[in-house]
C-alpha cells in the first residue's frame, strides 16, 4: 500500500465508525489471520487494562490473559470495605466483559515457567502457551522472613491485608472483634512498596468505625520511613475527624519493626519497648510478583527494570514488565499508574508488531485517599518518558490543597467513589 | 465520492484474509490519542462517567480544548483538573480535545 492509501484508510475508518475513537489506528484483518500473539500474565489493573486496550487498538491481534483466580478484589477501596464502608462485592471484578466483550481469551491458571528463548509460557496445569510478545503483570509478593517471626502463617493471624480478599475480610473480623479501648497496629514498611498512601488512608478508615464502635480505642502506626505520601493532609484530616485517636511513629523514633511474636501479639521495633496489640495489621516489604522472579526478571532490590517508553523489560526482549513489579518511578506503585502503564505498553506491542512508530508516551496518576466518608484527598502527576526515563513533568500534579474548605474535600470524596467506579468499568467492563 | 471505493478495497482485503496495516498512522492522531489515554481512569470508558465524576463523552473539541485551558490558568475552579492540565502544552491541549472531541 502506498503511503496516500493507508491515509485514506485511516480516515475512513473513523468516519465510518468501524473502529472505537479510543484506538489509536485501526488495524484490520480478515480470514481469521493473527497479527500477532501476545500473553498476558495477571489480570489486575495493569494486565487487563493491556488486554483490553490491545484488542481494542488492534484486533487482529490474538490476546490470551493468564490469571490465577476467577475474580479480582481490588486494594483500591479494600480499606473503605475495612472501615464498613462497602462490603467486599463492591470491589469484586470479573472477567467475563473481557472474554465476551472484547475478545481476550481468558485462562484461569497459574504461570509456573517462562522460556524466552523458547518464547513460551508453562502453565501449571501443564500446558504450554507461545507468544509473540509477553506481558508480564504480576503485582507484588512479600519479602517473607524479613521481618523475624513474621512468614505466611503468621499472616492469619497478623494480616497484611495488601492483597485485597480473605485478608481484608480476616483483618475486618478482627478489629469487629477488638474490645472498645484496644490498640491497633499498622505496621508501614519503608520505600519503595504497593500504594504509598494506602497505610494511611488505612489507619483513616479503621479510625472511622473505631470512632462509631469502639471510640476509646488507639491506632499506632510504626513506620519505617519519617515521612509519608500526603501526610500534611492525612495529619490535618486525622485531627479534624479522629482527635487523639491516631499517633504516627516514625522511624526516627523507633518506628520500625524488626520482629514479630503471633504467640504475645507484639511488635518489636528496631530500638524502644516491644509493643503489644489487640489488632495488628503487618504490612511487610515487597517485591515483584513470584512469576518475574522465577523469570529472572527482578534485579537485586525484587523490582523488574523496564524501557520507560515501552516497559519491555531491560532483561528478556519481547516480554514487557508493567504495573507494581516494575521500575517505574516516580510514578508510585498505585492502579491507576498500573493501567496507566498497560495503555502505553498495549500501543507499543501493537506498533511494534505492525511495524509503526510508537508515539512519545505520556503517563499520568491520580490516586485519591478517603480520610473520612465525606473527607476525600488526592495526589496527582502527569509524566513522559524520553531516552532517561520518566519524569514528572514541572508544575503539574501535587497534593489537594491544605486550606481547602469542607465542601472540597466533600467533593474529593465523591469523586473518589466516581474514580474507583470509572477505573473499573475502563479496565474490567 | 470517495467512500465506496475504500469500502470495496476494505471488503477485499477483508475477503482475501490480508492483514492490513495503515502504517502511516497519523502522528497527530496517535499522540491524541496517547495523551488522552488516562482520561478514562476518571471520566469512564468513552468517557462516559457510571458515578460522580463530570462526563466528557458528547462535547465538542472546541468546548473541552477551551475546559482544559480554563482549568490550567485556574480561570475554571476544579479540584484535580488544574492539577492535571498544568501537564500540557498549548498543542497537546489541541490534540487531547480533538481526540476526546470524537466521543460521542
Amino acid at each position: 500500500m502506498r503511503h496516500s492509501t493507508r491515509r485514506h484508510f485511516i480516515e475512513l475508518i473513523g468516519s465510518a465508525g468501524a473502529v472505537s475513537s479510543m484506538a489509536a489506528w485501526p488495524i484490520v484483518a480478515g480470514g481469521g489471520q493473527s497479527a500477532g500473539r501476545v500473553v498476558i500474565i495477571g489480570g489486575g489493573f495493569g494486565g487487563a487494562t493491556c488486554a483490553k486496550y490491545l484488542r481494542r487498538i488492534a484486533p487482529a491481534i490474538t490476546v490470551t490473559l493468564v490469571e490465577r483466580e476467577s475474580s479480582f478484589v481490588t486494594c483500591p477501596f479494600s480499606n473503605a470495605v475495612l472501615g464498613g464502608l462497602y462490603d467486599i462485592d463492591f470491589i469484586t471484578h470479573h472477567y467475563d466483559a473481557l472474554r465476551d466483550a472484547h475478545g481476550v481469551e481468558v485462562i484461569q491458571d497459574r504461570a509456573s515457567t517462562i522460556d524466552p528463548a523458547a518464547k513460551t509460557v508453562a502453565l501449571s496445569a501443564g500446558s504450554t502457551l507461545t507468544y509473540d510478545k509477553l506481558v508480564v503483570s504480576p503485582g507484588i509478593d512479600f519479602q517473607w522472613g524479613a521481618i523475624d517471626g513474621y512468614d505466611e502463617a503468621a499472616s492469619e493471624q497478623m494480616p497484611h491485608a495488601w492483597k485485597a480478599g480473605p485478608q481484608t475480610l480476616q483483618l475486618r473480623k478482627q478489629l469487629e472483634a477488638m474490645p472498645n479501648g484496644g490498640v491497633v497496629i499498622i505496621a508501614a514498611p519503608r520505600n519503595p512498596f504497593r500504594c504509598p498512601p494506602g497505610p494511611y488512608e488505612r489507619a483513616s478508615m479503621i479510625a472511622h468505625y473505631l470512632k462509631q464502635a469502639k471510640p476509646r480505642s488507639k491506632i499506632l502506626i510504626y513506620d519505617a520511613k519519617d515521612t509519608f505520601s500526603k501526610r500534611p493532609l492525612f495529619e490535618q484530616g486525622w485531627k479534624a475527624l479522629y482527635p487523639g485517636m491516631i499517633e504516627w511513629i516514625p522511624e526516627s523514633e523507633g518506628g520500625a519493626i524488626e520482629a514479630v511474636d503471633v504467640r504475645s501479639m507484639t511488635v518489636h521495633p528496631t530500638f524502644g519497648d516491644p509493643q503489644t496489640g489487640d489488632v495488628i495489621n503487618m504490612i511487610p516489604p515487597q517485591k515483584a510478583g513470584a512469576i518475574a522472579q522465577v523469570a529472572g526478571l527482578a534485579g537485586d532490590g525484587g523490582w523488574c527494570a523496564v524501557d520507560q517508553r515501552t516497559f519491555e523489560s531491560a532483561v528478556h526482549k519481547d516480554i514487557y514488565v508493567i504495573g507494581d513489579a516494575a521500575v517505574a518511578n516516580p510514578m508510585p506503585k498505585s492502579g491507576f499508574a498500573a493501567s496507566s502503564q498497560g495503555k502505553v505498553c498495549a500501543t507499543s506491542i501493537a506498533a511494534s508488531l505492525s511495524g509503526l512508530e510508537m508515539p512519545e508516551p505520556s503517563y499520568s496518576n491520580t490516586c485519591y485517599s478517603l480520610v473520612g466518608p465525606d473527607y476525600g484527598i488526592s495526589v496527582a502527576a502527569v509524566y513522559r518518558a524520553g531516552a532517561e526515563g520518566i519524569v514528572s513533568v514541572e508544575g503539574a500534579g501535587g497534593i489537594s490543597p491544605k486550606d481547602a474548605d469542607t465542601a472540597f474535600r466533600s467533593a474529593e470524596a465523591s469523586y473518589a467513589v466516581g474514580w474507583y467506579q470509572s477505573i473499573t468499568a475502563d479496565i474490567w467492563g | 465520492m470517495q467512500r465506496p471505493i475504500h469500502t470495496l478495497i476494505i471488503t477485499a482485503a477483508t475477503l482475501a484474509g490480508v492483514v492490513i496495516y495503515p502504517a502511516t498512522a497519523d502522528e497527530a492522531l496517535n499522540r491524541g490519542a496517547i495523551l488522552s489515554a488516562s482520561c478514562a481512569s476518571c471520566h469512564g470508558p468513552e468517557g462516559r462517567s457510571p458515578g460522580a465524576i463530570p462526563a466528557i463523552a458528547g462535547k465538542t473539541a472546541e468546548d473541552l480544548r477551551v475546559m482544559l485551558e480554563d482549568f490550567r490558568s485556574g480561570k475554571r475552579r476544579s479540584t484535580v483538573m488544574g492539577r492535571h492540565a498544568k501537564g500540557y502544552s498549548d498543542e497537546e491541549i489541541q490534540l487531547i480535545a480533538t481526540h476526546l472531541g470524537k466521543q460521542k
